[in-house]
């Protein structure tokens, strides 16, 4: 986050007196179209926030507006829920480095700086949630973090968790293929060096699982403290999940095989080529996180990415989602993801959940966000127009009951068209390793 | 031509059972809107095809389509799209040694590098570009070199160079700026870039002066990087600098004056700063691709550059540059589109992809308009070229269909 200038410190105290929490009024937001995305899309709409959750949504005949409540017209907008990107590098993120390729013990999260600018190119495409994570370079480069984009200027106020060293606040990045393998040791050469890597992993992890179920909680006989392995029993146990990046066909069957084996929970990231083991995958039950990108290519194993890749997983009744990537794909245009699920074939609905509440599932976050419900956290943008439109624009992004992105507002504009000064805090980072 | 008897039409059943070309028979477009580029769109427009050509165009009321044509419709047709500057069939789509074509890092200034010499017209990528409705392009060496090498216009349909080829010699690829620097010891910073640009461009000064010498013991042994060098001094050929920061774009407009040679700026993120210094010059602007990553040199680009430069009144066109790593390579309806939505419009924009960019590119008389004589270069749409959600279902290259997978 820039540090606020006097303009942006006045728009954010007037967003702020509209929003602020606890001792706050209630909020209405009245007039828009509301796509509640569990529901149907609700013409004329109502929706209500207060203390930082949806209390009220609506069509404006049912929602009675609280008294107390102050209201703000949004007569020919859009309101869904807030984007949920469980794919992102933002916030110059890191993970493990070079000396090995697997990384259980890193944490991005003690690497995440939530100042950045990239940081605001997510809330200027209108993402609240997004899962951070270090990159695809490593068969296992480190824990992500599941973070709302709220201002702030410490990680620690983006967290989702409340507390990193009792709570899992984030899943486990992992990859195959290409990117994560290199000629240079101890990276592995292959394609089965990388699976055999990956396997005596946790297998040790299980050792050390069993030896902490043994030691049956006598000090003396507890082993010492692992922090690669800790988080790998976290895996082993289903509460942490693992966010697999593979894109051939081949490598996403071994994934599937891994998780056989040792039972973890997962979702496949890009699947590039998922639509030609769609079944497979339907089969396994395993969600997919997949991406937009423009055109096949750039690494043997993308050759045959296709548009419809969504749409056949769909009709497969595989559970899909769109990620950016940021910065492979710009957080300032997921909505074009959407949009390009309906052009190959995707329905609107799964198309807009895509974005939404199923990267919602696909995190364990489901119950805080992804959707307009009552009880929900109030993450919501307004839109100009139609979510699938080209022409529409994120107006507004609010997270928790604030807004953090306000493209009436010059520096947020900056943000979401570019130009001078923008950006320039910093070179495009994503460790993507491989041959390239 | 004749009145058709059934013996002419089990003559032609016969042909076209035995053609291995895409269908041979005589096309008319039909669209519910059609952009000609050459005058306000047409409501119910019609496009008759002869021989590789538009015969005919405008509303379906004033133009009939001949009996036994084959009829293609659309909600939407567009003249072919015309990409500026990509690196398709030159820089493949596997991203390996083997396939990368763009860009030679042994020299950092190698003018004799041909186009002709590389490109591979079944290249994967030709193809997918070509679904999308680019049926024209700009491609050839990349970015990264001081001058990487020559370009080539050619049509996205074809099987080999001589099929596909509209112009063999279009540009000179250069680069200023720190992407250069990268790929070469030598230059190590961009005054030495442009220093070494200088000294080569002195020296083809004095080869093309040599020439002119009435001995022939005076004349120099023919050298092919000077005789490149000469034809763009001598305006025969366009110097395509890529230049993102400001400093790069006045070092690449110095060096236009200097040597006077004819400019077209390739990229220029930070354009809007120098449109008066652009427009003036008089150089053309290949705006880089809206959606291009803010990173380096570029971390100043702003998806509002198109519509900057329209409202200055400097020809601009779009293009799908170039791309290290994915996507392989952009679409340019897809950055045309998205400026269009960033305060260009849709008319500029798509002008900006059609006509400006054939006209930019000097093959305005073959292509990016829909007009009588022209080839018969169209796309077809379902809906809104630009709108995320429309297809480009039907292409059409030279009067024949060479894509129809909506897409």
């Amino acid at each position: 986050m820039r540090y606020p200038t006097l303009a942006r410190l006045a728009a954010m105290a007037f967003a702020l007196s509209l929003s602020a929490p606890a001792s706050a009024q209630p909020t209405a937001f009245r007039g828009a179209e509301i796509i509640p995305i569990s529901g149907p899309a609700i013409a004329n709409g109502v929706l209500v926030i207060d203390d930082g959750r949806i209390v009220a949504v609506g069509s404006e005949s049912d929602v009675s507006i609280p008294g107390d409540a102050q209201t703000i017209d949004v007569s020919g907008k859009v309101i869904m829920p807030g984007l949920v990107d469980t794919h992102s590098h933002v916030g110059r993120v890191e993970g493990g480095d070079r000396s090995a390729p697997l990384h259980p013990g890193v944490r991005t999260l003690d690497a995440i700086d939530v100042r950045h600018s990239s940081v605001n190119r997510a809330r200027a495409g209108g993402i609240t949630t997004a899962n951070i994570m270090s990159g695809s370079g490593h068969l296992l480069s480190g824990q992500t973090t599941y973070v709302k984009l709220r201002d702030g200027g410490t990680l620690e106020e983006l967290l989702i968790c409340e507390n990193p060293l009792t709570d899992v606040c984030g899943g486990m990045k992992m990859a195959n293929g290409t990117n994560s393998i290199s000629s240079n040791a101890p990276f592995p050469g292959t394609r089965a060096k990388s699976a055999a890597l990956v396997r005596q992993l946790f297998l040790d992890a299980q050792a050390y699982r069993q030896e902490i179920a043994d030691a049956d909680d006598d000090e003396n006989e507890m082993p010492d403290r692992d922090l690669a392995k800790e988080a790998l029993v976290e895996v082993l146990e289903g509460r942490r999940i693992v966010q697999f990046h593979t894109h051939r066909h081949d490598d996403i069957l071994t994934v599937l095989r891994l998780k056989d084996e040792f039972g973890f929970r997962v979702v496949l990231h890009h699947v590039s080529e998922g639509w030609k083991v769609a079944d497979e995958i339907a089969a396994a039950g395993v969600p997919c996180s997949i991406i937009v990108i423009d055109s096949p290519g750039g690494k043997e194993e993308a050759v045959d990415l296709r548009y419809d890749t969504g749409a056949v997983l769909e009709h497969a009744g595989v559970d899909v989602a769109y990620h950016t990537d940021d910065y492979i794909t710009d957080s300032r245009l997921f909505l074009r993801s959407a949009a390009f699920g309906v052009r190959a074939g995707m329905s609107r609905e799964k198309a807009l959940e895509a974005v939404t509440l199923a990267g919602a599932r696909m995190l364990g976050l489901q119950d805080r966000v992804g959707s307009l419900e009552v009880g929900k956290d109030a993450d919501f943008v307004i839109l100009s127009g139609d979510p699938l439109s080209i022409y529409t624009k994120v107006d507004q992004t609010w997270v928790e009951g604030r807004m953090v992105f306000d493209l009436s507002d010059p520096e947020d504009a900056a943000f979401a068209n570019g130009g001078y000064g923008v950006y320039d805090d910093g070179a495009l980072y994503h460790d993507h390793g491989g041959p390239n | 031509m004749q009145d058709l008897t059934p013996r002419h039409f089990l003559a032609a059943f016969i042909l076209l059972l035995f053609a291995t070309a895409p269908s041979a028979a005589q096309l008319a477009i039909r669209g519910e809107l059609v952009y000609t580029m050459a005058g306000d769109p047409i409501s119910d427009g019609v496009v008759v095809i002869r021989d590789g050509r538009i015969a005919a165009v405008g509303p379906a009321s004033d133009v009939a389509i001949p009996d036994g044509f084959e009829v293609r419709e659309a909600v939407v047709v567009t003249p072919g799209l015309v990409d500026a500057h990509s690196t398709v069939g030159f820089s493949g789509i596997l991203n390996s040694e083997a396939d990368q074509d763009q860009l030679e890092t042994s020299d950092p200034i190698q003018p004799e590098l041909r186009g002709i010499d590389a490109y591979n017209a079944r290249e994967p990528l030709v193809a997918w570009v070509r679904s999308l409705g680019v049926t024209t392009v700009h491609t050839g060496h990349g970015p990264g070199a001081l001058i990487s090498g020559q370009t080539i216009v050619v049509k996205t349909a074809g099987e080999t160079l001589a099929e596909a080829l509209v112009d063999s010699t279009a540009m000179l690829a250069m680069t200023l700026g720190p992407r250069v620097e990268g790929n070469f010891d030598s230059p190590g910073t961009r005054a030495k870039g442009v220093a070494m640009l200088r000294d080569a461009f002195v020296k083809a000064q004095d080869y093309r002066e040599g020439l002119q010498s009435d001995e022939e013991d005076d004349r120099p042994k023919r050298d092919l990087k000077l005789e490149t060098l000469a034809r763009v001094l001598d305006g025969d050929v366009p110097a395509m600098i890529t230049a993102h920061r400001a400093t790069e774009i006045m070092a690449a407009l110095r060096l236009a004056e200097e040597f006077g040679f004819s400019l077209v700026l390739d990229g220029g993120a930070e354009a809007y700063l120098l449109l008066d210094q652009i427009r003036e010059a008089g150089v053309p602007v290949i705006v880089h691709p809206t959606m291009m990553r803010t990173s380096g040199d570029a971390e100043n680009a702003a998806f509002t550059t198109a519509a900057a430069l329209h409202e200055a009144g400097i020809p601009f066109a779009f293009q799908s540059g170039f791309e290290g790593y994915v996507p392989k390579t952009r679409v340019v309806l897809f950055e045309a589109a998205l400026a269009s939505a960033y305060g260009l419009g849709r008319q500029a924009a798509l002008a900006a992809a059609t006509i400006e960019s054939a006209r930019l590119l000097g093959v305005d008389a073959r292509v990016g308009s829909l007009e009588v004589g022209k080839d018969a270069d169209m796309a077809l749409y379902d809906g809104d070229p630009f709108e995320y959600t429309s297809r480009v279902c039907t292409v059409v290259i030279d009067g024949v269909v060479v894509s129809e997978e909506c897409r």
